[in-house]
């Protein structure tokens, strides 16, 4: 199957057709508890088909932003509407979405074949076709021996498959996943991540996923909407987030950051000159972002990007400082090396381990060169 | 695991027998052959047969049942409505006054519970009998029942509710499908309390009784008044056997279902993934 999904997954890009009619959307909605605004002016349009993850720290409103799509909060300003049509007065037991809770939320009395079927008994379903869509759900989710069980005979990761299955057997329009792998130790979460995308593209639905986890978001979504404080910071795809951060929240936020202070000092075509002041060091980035001379910008580069080396690189006058080691963390795949500068601050350079052994490794208090090319960075100008 | 002292067999049984002693002089006095109640004359169940044949106190133990069984009943409805209401609803206005007047007749004087009621049942003029002690028992318990029920809703996972709800389940049956059925033993023993203190209760009965009818307590304490005969021995050691397996089929139910639920979790475990 995953030969097919590669190309559809690659052209997969609704959003970026000024034709395409948002299944979900959010109209400037907003959510305050008394003085709290948990949830500022937020304005995002999710299609058919998406994987959408609410990315974010605890806090920061993307439980409440899904909370209100499943009807358990009511907006305080502003609208929702999922295809087409307004939400505002709609209990959680009539909207066509489903949830699944990070608690889990299995009820205790039933087994797991009831837990699975709940939903379609509300909707009055025949029996017979339960009966066949729980089988089904039991055989997607590989519970067949566990049917007759109830949740506490189940380990963490089969209760954590009877959530999805039971939240899965409605068909909802929209699945909405509150932090579903939070409680899944890491190699399960990780296979969890895949069968996720998988079960997905398999049954066509959108899914919404709520995340504190950047790399589980990076893994699992078509887009990523990074949140702070109530607010949408940055909506994109997995790699133009990592690659072109807008701010130097998401920067930061998202894996690990270099940043450099500095004046914007020429700007000709793509390419900008930055007199840099913390650390200083003279910079020039291909990078077409609209700003002045004179203006105030960071500098961001990801440690991976940063060379290093014993020898100084041909060309020192930009892109390029001296400092000496001082840390070293060895991970196994990759060396992170902390290199302390002159004037005081630090840069971090990733190194992957490509050989075993090394002839003349960089060691602590060794004297190097950090060095990056001049489009590996990006400017940031909040 | 302290080790044998005299110092500690003493105590416990001298804290036992000031416990129990009383109780086992009333069983075996029942059994008591003799007239008198203080003079041992062999061996003898024939208290129990004139218990028996004795219809004012069968009629008064009927009574007693009766009040009981529907008074648990209703105080039970009642008072997991207050618990649920007071646990849910978050911050209504006038919440803490409501909670504080539901707690209320746990500490107030049983004298003054009866007497008030029977002012009112006085100002009413509502025929006192066997409806008023119900309406009194009602009074009295359904608080006691809101305290147990409340314990248990206090950490109930409300995303339980929520996921119901989600799932296409409206309000009402949430409640009936959901939340009852795991508050249940709650609910339960909230009604075993209410029943017991029904059972139990003298004073509050007293005040709001009227001309025919007259519960096992009241009829006890009018004819102990009258002299100790031996068949309130008898009579009162039925009540305890009553109670005490009552007491011991609960707790053991309990321990059951916690030793299967321990042993299901346990081979859950084992068989990981």
């Amino acid at each position: 199957m995953a030969k097919t999904l590669g190309p559809v997954r690659r052209k997969f890009a609704p959003w970026n057709d000024p034709a395409a009619k948002p299944l979900i959307e959010f109209r400037n909605v907003v959510k305050r508890f008394g003085d709290f605004t948990a949830v500022d002016d937020v304005s995002l349009g999710i299609y058919e088909r998406e994987f959408f993850a609410l990315l974010g720290p605890s806090g920061c409103g993307k439980t409440t932003l899904m909370r209100m799509l499943a009807g358990f909060e009511h907006p305080s300003e502003g609208a929702i509407l999922l295809a087409g049509t307004d939400l505002a007065g709609k209990q959680p037991y009539e909207r066509p979405v489903n949830m699944m809770f990070q608690s889990y939320a299995l009820f205790p009395h039933m087994s797991v074949e009831k837990n699975i079927g709940f939903g379609l008994v509300m909707d009055k379903m025949p029996k017979a076709d339960i009966e066949v869509r729980v089988a089904e759900m039991l055989k997607l989710t590989k519970l067949e021996k566990f049917a007759k069980r109830k949740p506490h005979q189940l380990s963490g990761g089969q209760r954590q498959r009877v959530a999805l299955a039971r939240s899965l057997a409605k068909r909802p329009k929209v699945l909405l996943l509150d932090e579903p792998l939070g409680a899944l130790d890491k190699k399960l979460r990780e296979e969890t991540q895949f069968e996720l995308m998988d079960l997905q593209q398999q049954l066509g639905m959108t899914f919404l996923i709520v995340t504190h986890d950047q790399e589980e978001a990076m893994t699992v979504a078509d887009r990523i909407a990074v949140m702070d404080h109530g607010k949408l910071i940055q909506v994109a795809g997995p790699s133009e987030i990592y690659e072109q951060p807008n701010s130097r929240y998401v920067a930061d936020f998202i894996g690990d950051i270099n940043l450099i202070e500095g004046r914007v000092s020429g700007i000709e075509g793509g390419t900008i000159r930055i007199e840099g002041t913390s650390p200083a060091v003279p910079l020039v980035v291909d990078d077409a972002i609209a700003t002045t001379v004179g203006a105030t910008v960071w500098l961001a580069v990801r440690p991976e990007k940063v060379r290093i080396a014993h020898e100084a690189p041909a060309d020192v006058s930009h892109n390029a400082v001296a400092g000496t080691v001082w840390d070293i963390a060895y991970i196994g795949d990759v060396s992170v090396y902390h290199v302390k500068l002159d004037s005081g601050a630090t840069i971090r350079a990733t190194v992957a381990n490509v050989d075993r052994t090394v002839e003349r490794p960089i060691g602590w208090e060794d004297r190097v060169w950090l060095f990056w090319s001049r489009s590996s960075g990006v400017v940031l100008t909040s | 695991m302290k080790r044998f002292t005299w110092f500690n067999a003493t105590s416990l049984a001298l804290g036992f027998s000031f416990l129990y002693l009383p109780i086992v002089i009333l069983v075996i006095y029942s059994f008591n052959a003799g007239r008198s109640v203080a003079v041992w004359g062999g061996w003898s169940t024939r208290w129990y047969g004139e218990v028996f044949d004795n219809e004012q106190l069968l009629d008064a133990a009927w009574v007693t049942l009766k009040v009981g069984m529907l008074s648990a009943s209703v105080a039970t409805v009642l008072g997991t409505m207050a618990a649920i209401a007071l646990t849910r609803f978050g911050r209504f206005r006038g919440r803490l006054l409501f909670s504080g007047m539901v707690y209320a007749p746990l500490v107030m004087p049983e004298v003054i519970t009866g007497l008030s009621l029977l002012l009112l049942f006085v100002a009413v003029d509502f025929d006192r009998g066997f409806w008023t002690i119900t309406l009194s028992h009602i009074t009295f318990t359904m608080c006691f029942v809101a305290v147990v029920v409340q314990s248990r809703l206090v950490g109930f996972d409300k995303s339980l509710e929520e996921a119901a709800m989600d799932l296409g389940c409206r309000p009402v049956g949430t409640f009936f499908r959901i939340t009852l059925p795991i508050i249940w033993p709650a609910v339960v023993s909230g009604w075993m309390l209410a029943f017991t203190l029904s059972l139990d209760d003298l004073v509050i009965a007293s005040f709001a009784t009227g001309p025919g009818a007259t519960t096992l307590p009241m009829k006890i304490y009018s004819d102990v008044r009258l002299g100790v005969k031996p068949e309130i021995n008898a009579v009162c050691t039925l009540m305890i056997a009553v109670v005490s397996i009552a007491v011991i089929a609960a707790s053991i139910l309990t321990k059951r279902q916690e030793a299967e639920r321990e042993k299901a979790e346990r081979a859950a475990f084992a068989a990981g993934g």
